[in-house]
């Protein structure tokens, strides 16, 4: 259960290898977490983080689970519940794909499509059906600030990602009243794996200041969180730049 | 009446008074014994807990994806023995409605909380106490029998000094729905009470007047200003008192002469449903504090007083828990036993240093430790303090002054909690390894369960 400042004993990570992922379950098991499934495509940097995680303290499982295998979903994830509640999921898998490479290779667009969307509406739909009969937790969903509005240098990723937002939206209505919470977090530019080599974009955050605010977000029932929380006002006024001046602009 | 015997049901977000943690539940208000056994054996893999008038902080009457019993429906005073003084009620009785059918029999309820909105079951549940803890015991010691729903759909009658007495006295609902309750009641002559106030300018000087003072009254209780500090940290009001003799009222006043016994409690209107956020903040605590510390007369004697201003002053504003606004509140309770005085006084610092916002903190002594195995008291100090949940790093903090609680012997109140790490439980309640094999013996499918045993492994 969780307590009164929303602080979760049990966490589920969809990415286990998430570097936000692991900030957040690092964070969250410094407060109350004592039991963490680690869902990912079995390899050893899974294990390594299971083991992190273990070496702070909690009971870690890692768990067979592939975004893109949709089918295996509803058996792999719904099993999970079954062996006692969890109070919170982080639906922390995605990919940023090559947009260069991914605008000459459909295939692989789709791919990133895939991964970032319709394996999480599978995914996010499994979990939303055990917490809604467990009566209580919180799906977490890392979207991103690239779902706002598509940018020129990455609306591949960025289409995934407001793909995911919407989803995550409407499921949050969806479930209001049903003692679940739905939390869209939308960071900016994370210095990370995943952006390794990129240019840097202006307000760039961590995972640790990103599981900073989901922390925050859990203890006030927020139903959006923006990292850096400056991030909603400017994109605030950029979401009604006119396209002709947006495009020249260099975010 | 159409034969309908099913009991009301809908699905609900619940959440205890501190309004925390909410969780869903299907609601049945059972309207009879009948209606709450089928609850109970109709209530599926997510067990149920009765729930009375959800005055317990934290999630002690909550079951995510469960069924949680109403038992409000359930409140019929079965019998009075105004000879005797001894009633027998239904568990969904609550204090209010007692105090309004027995005070004008010149009886009065043994124990009562801060507040008349409790159910007779509630109170059993969590054992509560009141400010006369130290000449009366907890609610339990004042139970002549009760009626218990066990999860093999059994109704057992249980007496004192049995294990599934103890086990349910301060048992948080988990051996069982308390159906109804034989309680033994205190003479009174008027529903006045008669009451001496002093103010104390520290902690220290605050003991010292409880320890030399408390045994020569009834009921007696400190609020502290936790905002106050340097040299007057920890400064209080001490309120003590007992029922007035009808020999105390005075010759001119004359409507409490002639009706002696009628209940009277005052109702200001209802808290507004929406509050800003930070209403109860440093500033705004800080000035109530001080102009509550100045109000206090430095010394009165014999004041008379009504039951309700007395005893349930927070009553008088339903629903003031919102005033914490939207992100709730947490109540903080801790008990530390004589000899351990340092520790109170350490952790009496930190608050006042941190600067907590309470406007509501709350020093007594206890006598001596009931018999329930979960049962709260211990000879010692008491200390409760009400702190909004918003407060920024409150979690970590209260975590530390557990730690505190822990290794001087202490514990902290399940009735009131909402927070607690698990694994500190067992060290604060040394018969929790009994209500645990009791539990398994008595509900091995876990019938009986709600959020807070679920949260803290009970």
């Amino acid at each position: 259960m969780k307590d009164a400042f929303g602080a979760p004993q049990s966490l589920l990570v969809l990415g286990g290898t998430s570097e936000i992922g692991l900030a957040t379950a690092r964070r969250l098991i410094a407060r109350r977490t004592r039991t963490v499934w680690l869902a990912g495509r079995p390899s050893p940097a899974l294990t390594a983080a299971a083991e992190s995680l273990r070496a702070l303290g909690a009971e870690v499982h890692t768990v067979p689970f592939d975004a893109l295998d949709t089918e295996s979903h509803e058996e792999r994830l719904g099993k999970l519940f079954t062996e006692g509640d969890i109070d919170m999921v982080l639906l922390a898998f995605g990919v940023l794909g090559d947009q260069a490479r991914d605008e000459a290779d459909p295939l692989a667009a789709v791919r990133v499509a895939q991964t970032n969307y319709t394996g999480a509406v599978s995914a996010g739909l499994v979990c939303a059906q055990a917490l809604q009969a467990q009566g209580h937790g919180s799906l977490v969903v890392l979207s991103s600030v690239a779902g706002e509005r598509a940018r020129r240098a990455n609306f591949i990723y960025g289409s995934s990602k407001a793909g995911l937002d919407a989803f995550a939206q409407g499921l949050g209505d969806a479930l209001h009243g049903t003692g679940v919470h739905v939390m869209v977090v939308r960071p900016g530019f994370v210095r990370s794996k995943m952006t390794e080599g990129l240019a840097e974009a202006p307000l760039a955050t961590t995972p640790e200041a990103v599981a900073t605010a989901i922390e925050l977000g859990l203890r006030r029932r927020s139903e959006t969180v923006w990292v850096p929380g400056t991030l909603r006002m400017v994109m605030a006024a950029l979401r009604h730049v006119p396209r002709p001046l947006f495009r020249r602009l260099p975010v | 009446m159409a034969a309908d015997t099913h009991a009301d049901e809908d699905f609900d977000t619940l959440t205890g008074w501190g309004r925390t943690a909410p969780t869903l539940a299907r609601v049945i208000r059972p309207r009879t014994y009948e209606e709450a056994a089928a609850a109970v054996r109709a209530c599926g893999a997510r067990g149920s807990i009765a729930r009375g008038l959800g005055r317990a902080y934290g999630d002690a009457a909550q079951n995510a994806g469960g069924a949680v019993l109403d038992m409000t429906g359930l409140a019929r005073i079965r019998a009075v023995d105004a000879e005797a003084g001894l009633v027998v009620c239904d568990a969904g009785v609550s204090l209010h409605r007692l105090m309004e059918a027995l005070l004008p029999l010149g009886w009065f309820v043994p124990v009562t909380p801060g507040t008349r909105y409790v159910t007779v079951g509630g109170a059993l549940g969590a054992d509560i106490h009141g400010k006369n803890h130290h000449v009366s015991g907890s609610f339990s010691r004042h139970v002549v029998s009760l009626d218990l729903l066990t999860a093999d759909g059994e109704l057992r009658t249980v007496v004192p000094g049995t294990p599934l007495f103890e086990a349910t006295a301060g048992g948080m609902g988990l051996t069982g729905v308390i159906l109804s309750v034989t309680l033994r009641l205190l003479p009174v002559e008027t529903s006045l009470m008669s009451v001496d106030t002093e103010r104390a300018r520290d902690l220290d000087d605050l003991m010292a007047r409880l320890t030399e003072g408390d045994h020569r009254y009834r009921y007696s209780v400190a609020w502290i200003d936790l905002l106050a500090r340097g040299a007057s940290t920890g400064r209080a009001v001490l309120t003590r008192g007992d029922h007035a003799p009808y020999d105390a009222l005075p010759v001119r006043a004359r409507r409490a002469r002639r009706s002696p016994l009628a209940f009277r409690p005052g109702q200001l209107p209802a808290a507004p449903a929406y509050v800003p956020e930070g209403l109860l903040g440093r500033t705004g605590v800080s000035l109530f504090n001080e102009l509550w510390y100045r109000k206090a007369p430095r010394r009165s004697t014999g004041r008379l007083q009504r039951l309700s201003s007395f005893f349930h002053p927070l009553d008088g504003v339903p629903h003031w828990n919102r005033l914490y606004g939207r992100g709730g509140f947490v109540q903080y309770q801790f008990v530390v036993g004589y000899g351990q005085e340092e520790t109170l006084r350490r952790v009496v610092r930190r608050i006042a240093s941190r600067g907590c916002p309470s406007f509501l903190a709350v020093l007594k002594r206890f006598g001596e430790a009931d018999p329930g195995w979960l049962s709260f008291p211990l000879p010692g100090w008491t200390l409760a303090l009400d702190i909004p949940a918003s407060l920024s790093g409150l979690g970590a903090f209260l975590d530390e002054l557990d730690e505190e609680v822990v290794a001087a012997g202490g514990r902290v109140y399940l009735a009131k909690d909402s927070r607690l790490r698990p694994e500190l439980l067992a060290a604060m309640y040394p018969r929790l390894a009994d209500f645990r094999e009791l539990r398994a013996a008595l509900d091995p499918r876990s019938v009986f369960v709600s959020d807070l045993a679920r949260r803290l492994d009970l």
